[in-house]
């Protein structure tokens, strides 16, 4: 039901996407401890209010986006491509 | 007394201006022959016809009739047949009559007029609210849930039935108005006059809501007359109107889903269609409807909303009672009371305030108005024959009118997460805070200031503040300039002669409690049946907050909402917990805002059409072939071929004797191309792909970050820079996803690239002892010596003048060779395999033979947490430095930790194969435990005994250990054993 703005395709419905998680984790270098790795693989910032999440235009251009979003108001503030 | 009946216009009132006297409709209720007009609704029909019985209420089978006149009807449900649709749940009160269709009374045992249920009514005091939680205890509730279950429902789905079929249709519109009364249709014409795209949505058959039978002037009209003019304006503006259309709910970024009805047979099953709306902003006009007054006995038939009685009145020219009391907490019912009397009844007119303007006017008119007073109870049982006041007086009555207040429909504006908030000055929940696109404007806004006060006139409306406010208001909403909104009207403006009064005079104050408590039985809830008494009961238990009092009470959750009932309820928990309604607040109102049949929903997505399969281009070949097919996933493929018993066997013993052939195209086909492509891949995959040659195949494995097997698949190398990846069948997608997600998260875009291929081309593997002669016969251009086309290589040839590529990899332990062709030659390559000897095998034959050589199902004989390590893959653990998905999860204590599941055969030792999902069973300490379960098990005609493969505890350390097994109540033994059974040398593939 909602619309997100591809930065490729333009304003789509949300059925077209598929959620991604949270944009920005730095997957840890190899050496890395397992409580880093534990938080890398589960901790999610679960965040009520504006989010930075991946979303994959899945029935569009394929592209990986990040949407800036509100969790509560579902109010699209930003996209952007994932990959420049 | 006589009743409901159909009047004629001998006054010349211009009554009954909905119906079409000329044309004549048949239809039956409850096995009577009746008759209607066209424009007649199934309720004022039955009306018309003398019908005060309807149905029977929900929990105590109370005799119930026609309450209200619109979509907020709790007691008129009706089965409803006609053509192809059945509706076991229609609200008479908005259904068009047609010709021809049959209704019966719901919810009552035998008819509404003899429900053999009828009895439940004396045991009231027994099923309270809750009473399910309290009694039917022992021994187990269950032994009584059926037979409540089966008395509690309204109505009985047929099987038979059939679905709307009718595909969703979407709109983009500028302008969305939802609701065609004066506001709104003033909104759509300013929309549609400043250019924008505009969808006006209105549930009536015709708009101009209440201006449609209240009494209202608007620039210089008649308000119904002003309503035709705007309609025709509106179409020549190119507004597209939606009339039966409720909009019934709003989502995120200003989405409206709309239910049109009416719909002729031959377009929908069921006369209905969903819509999805996208609107760039959406007026709110949705207007409000009237709630009862709470007095003894409220809920029998005869007693009506007062707006209702009026609409049967002016619409239908149905007159619902000869001898009326309206009873009243403001000004609108007055107009009621002078229509009623010019129809011929006898009015009197009982008014809760201790003074109104309306009141000398109406003694004027013969209307006898008792002031300050109210209705005690109702006297009757069948259906009202009077009312008893609060003063003592008994009134003679065959219809009791009823009007405690307005209640704006707000319920859109909730779903947008607007805030109501309670507004004292007119008794009623309107609008808080503003939503973004969306405007909420009319009898929907409630009313915020105090007009001024102008001579006394009969026929307001319930409008904003005013009926020019309602306009302006629409005006301003549609995209009109404030200060001129009627500017562009093509009527020449003229004051209205409305009264303008102060609006709690014509919305009515808070609801009248005085008659509500101790033992008397008052409804609030008609359609689950709840009384003031449930309330006080909930109360009582401390179910205090409004949430638990719905709940508990289950007030406001039947079909209708509590349209008619919410405020009341609200009303007797704040004075019940000395808090002011405004404290108590509200639930939440969610969609749908009316019931919407599932069939409208699903559309054409039924049957087939709701999981369609995937089918293989040579489908029509095997269907020849006497293929039987299965799904597997979403795709339809041949599960084995002819119909004995023993067909999965021969086909075995065909493929490891002589030469097999195997429809492999659905296989995965993912090119991934450029300079960086084994770069990706060894990303990827946990093997290592960068190492393979040009010309090779290597199996290969890909986790996911949490180290278990994601998928495997055969990677071949055309080219330094040119790979194909195979995968799991119904995988694909999910393998192309994956491979995009990391491509563009590390590597450069312009250096490597995915291309799906798989469904350009076609696969047949052919396997077997004899399958290089097969092969040979193809004629294919290629070198088929081992030297120059081993075991893991591929070349390429032509098929009929095409590309064609052999790769030797093999599924089944034997020789094998796939051939990819283009897509469309799946047919010719198919046939010329079987012409040159090759026998037909399914997926339930590959299933056998890859068990036999213990070649794994990703997903089957994996499960969530298997990793290389555990099915003896451990090797590029060790060996790789480099990073690769799920590399750093092989290296956690849980990965490392003694008594992981691990891959092992399983020989049983009976003649029956262990059952997948069986349990090998250790006992320690004399407490048994499950040590892991079987994944695979068939007979294996190789062999000539059953196998099964298995995730078992320190498997590996367990070779030669014979254990029990326990499986659904049944017992077995096998033996743990090394997982490949048969050529673990695997000679067979060079054979």
């Amino acid at each position: 039901m909602q619309i997100f703005p591809c930065p490729f395709c333009g304003p789509r419905a949300d059925r077209e996407f598929r959620y991604g998680g949270d944009a920005g984790k730095q997957r840890p270098p190899r050496d890395c401890s397992d409580a880093e790795w534990a938080r890398y693989r589960y901790q999610r910032a679960n965040t009520k209010g504006v989010a930075r999440e991946l979303w994959l235009h899945a029935d569009g251009c394929a592209r990986w986006i990040e949407i800036e979003r509100d969790t509560t108001t579902h109010e699209v503030i930003a996209t952007r491509p994932l990959a420049p | 007394m006589s009743g409901p009946q159909r009047i004629g216009d001998s006054n010349g009132n211009g009554i009954g201006r909905d119906i079409d006297r000329s044309r004549r409709l048949n239809f039956s209720f409850d096995g009577r022959e009746m008759t209607g007009f066209a424009g007649d609704t199934i309720a004022s029909a039955l009306l018309a016809n003398g019908v005060r019985l309807v149905g029977r209420s929900f929990k105590y089978h109370r005799p119930r009739g026609v309450f209200s006149a619109g979509g907020e009807e709790p007691n008129a449900i009706v089965d409803l047949r006609h053509a192809l649709r059945h509706d076991p749940n229609a609200r008479a009160t908005i259904e068009p009559l047609l010709d021809a269709m049959t209704i019966h009374s719901t919810h009552a045992h035998g008819s509404a007029q003899r429900d053999t249920f009828s009895f439940l009514d004396r045991f009231a005091s027994f099923i309270p609210a809750g009473f399910y939680y309290k009694t039917f205890m022992w021994p187990r509730f269950r032994l009584y849930e059926d037979m409540i279950r089966a008395l509690a429902g309204i109505g009985r789905i047929d099987a038979s039935s059939r679905a709307a079929q009718t595909q969703q249709q979407f709109l983009n519109v500028e302008l969305c108005v939802i609701g065609g009364g004066p506001a709104g249709l003033t909104a759509a014409l300013a929309g549609a006059r400043s250019g924008k795209s505009v969808l006006l949505v209105d549930d009536q058959v015709q708009p101009g809501g209440s201006l449609r039978w209240r009494d209202a002037r608007l620039d210089g009209l008649p308000g119904i007359e002003w309503a035709a003019t705007r309609g025709t304006e509106l179409s020549a503006a190119g507004v597209r109107i939606m009339s039966q259309t409720t909009a019934v709910g709003l989502y995120d970024h200003n989405a409206v889903v709309l239910v049109e009805k009416g719909l002729p047979p031959a377009q929908s099953a069921n006369g209905e269609r969903l819509w999805q709306v996208r609107a760039r902003n959406i007026v709110l006009a949705s207007g409000a409807i009237e709630r009862p007054l709470l007095f003894e006995n409220n809920d029998r038939p005869g007693v009506m909303l007062c707006d209702a009685v009026l609409r049967y009145l002016r619409s239908y020219s149905v007159r619902c009672g000869e001898r009326v009391a309206v009873a009243t907490s403001n000004d609108s019912a007055y107009e009621v009371a002078h229509e009623l009397i010019a129809a011929g009844a006898r009015c009197v007119i009982v008014d809760s305030r201790a003074h109104s303007d309306h009141a000398l006017p109406a003694r004027d008119a013969g209307i006898e108005v008792h002031q300050g007073d109210s209705i005690d109870s109702a006297i009757g049982r069948g259906q009202v024959e009077g009312a008893r006041l609060a003063s003592g007086t008994t009134v003679e009555a065959d219809l009791i009118a009823v009007s405690g207040g307005w209640t704006p429909l707000i319920h859109l504006y909730c779903h947008a997460r607007g805030k109501p908030r309670w507004d004292d000055a007119i008794a009623a929940l309107v609008p808080g805070d503003s939503v973004a696109g969306l405007e909420v404007v009319g009898a929907a806004n409630g009313g915020r200031s105090r007009p001024s006060m102008a001579s006394a006139a009969l026929g307001l409306l319930p409008g904003a503040r005013t009926l020019d406010e309602a306009v302006e208001q629409g005006a301003c909403a549609g995209g009109a300039a404030p200060s001129n909104p009627r500017a562009q009207s093509a009527v020449e403006p003229q004051p209205s002669d409305l009264s303008l009064l102060q609006s709690t005079d014509y919305w009515g104050g808070p609801p009248n409690l005085t008659a509500a408590g101790g033992k008397r039985r008052i409804w609030v809830d008609l359609q689950h049946d709840v009384t003031t008494k449930d309330i006080e009961l909930a109360v009582r238990e401390n179910f205090a907050s409004v949430e638990h009092l719905k709940r508990y009470t289950t007030l406001g959750m039947a079909t209708d909402q509590g349209k008619t009932s919410n405020v009341n309820g609200l009303a007797i928990l704040a004075a019940q917990t000395g808090r002011g309604i405004d404290a108590v607040g509200v639930t939440t109102f969610r969609p749908p805002f009316v019931p919407v049949s599932m069939a409208t929903i699903a559309g054409k997505a039924l049957g087939e059409l709701q999981a369609p399969v995937r089918r293989l281009v040579a489908e029509n070949v095997h269907r020849e072939e006497g293929a039987y097919f299965r799904e597997y996933g979403d795709l339809l493929r041949p599960a084995w071929y002819g119909r004995t018993a023993d067909a999965v066997t021969d086909e075995c013993r065909i493929a490891r004797s002589a030469a097999a052939v195997f429809d492999a195209s659905s296989l995965g086909k993912i090119e991934v191309i450029g300079p960086q492509a084994a770069a990706l891949l060894d990303f990827v995959f946990y093997t290592r792909m960068s190492t393979l040659a040009p010309g090779r195949l290597r199996y290969g494995l890909a986790l996911a970050e949490s180290g278990a097997i994601w998928d495997d698949g055969v990677v071949l190398r055309l080219a330094p820079d040119h790979f194909v990846v195979s995968c799991s069948s119904g995988h694909v997608a999910a393998m192309v996803a994956h491979l995009e997600e990391w491509r563009q998260d590390r590597f450069d875009l312009t250096k490597v690239f995915i291309h799906d291929a798989s469904a350009h081309w076609a696969t047949m593997a052919v396997s077997g002892p004899q399958s290089r002669g097969v092969i040979a016969a193809l004629d294919l251009g290629i070198a088929l010596d081992d030297v120059q086309l081993p075991h893991m290589a591929a070349c390429a040839g032509t098929f009929v003048g095409r590309t064609a590529r052999v790769a030797r990899v093999s599924f089944t332990g034997e020789r094998c060779y796939e051939i990819s062709v283009p897509a469309r030659l799946a047919a010719d390559l198919w046939r010329k395999a079987r012409a040159a000897g090759a026998e037909p095998i399914g997926v339930e034959t590959l299933g056998v033979l890859r068990a036999e050589k213990g070649y794994i199902f990703v997903g089957q004989d994996t499960d969530s947490e298997t990793m290389p390590h555990d099915i003896g893959m451990g090797a590029s653990r060790d060996k790789r430095k480099d990073g690769y998905v799920g590399d750093r999860s092989l290296f956690t204590p849980f990965a490392k930790r003694e008594g992981r599941k691990q891959l092992v055969g399983i020989a049983a030792s009976g003649n029956q194969p262990i059952p997948v999902g069986a349990h090998p069973v250790t006992v320690t300490n004399g407490k048994r435990r499950s040590i892991g379960y079987v994944t695979s098990s068939c007979f294996s005609p190789a062999l000539n005994r059953p196998i099964a493969l298995g995730l078992v505890e320190d498997g590996r350390r367990r070779l030669g250990e014979k254990l029990d097994f326990e499986h659904l109540g049944m017992r077995y033994t096998g033996t743990i054993v090394g997982s490949c059974f048969l050529d673990i040398a695997g000679a067979r593939l060079h054979a």
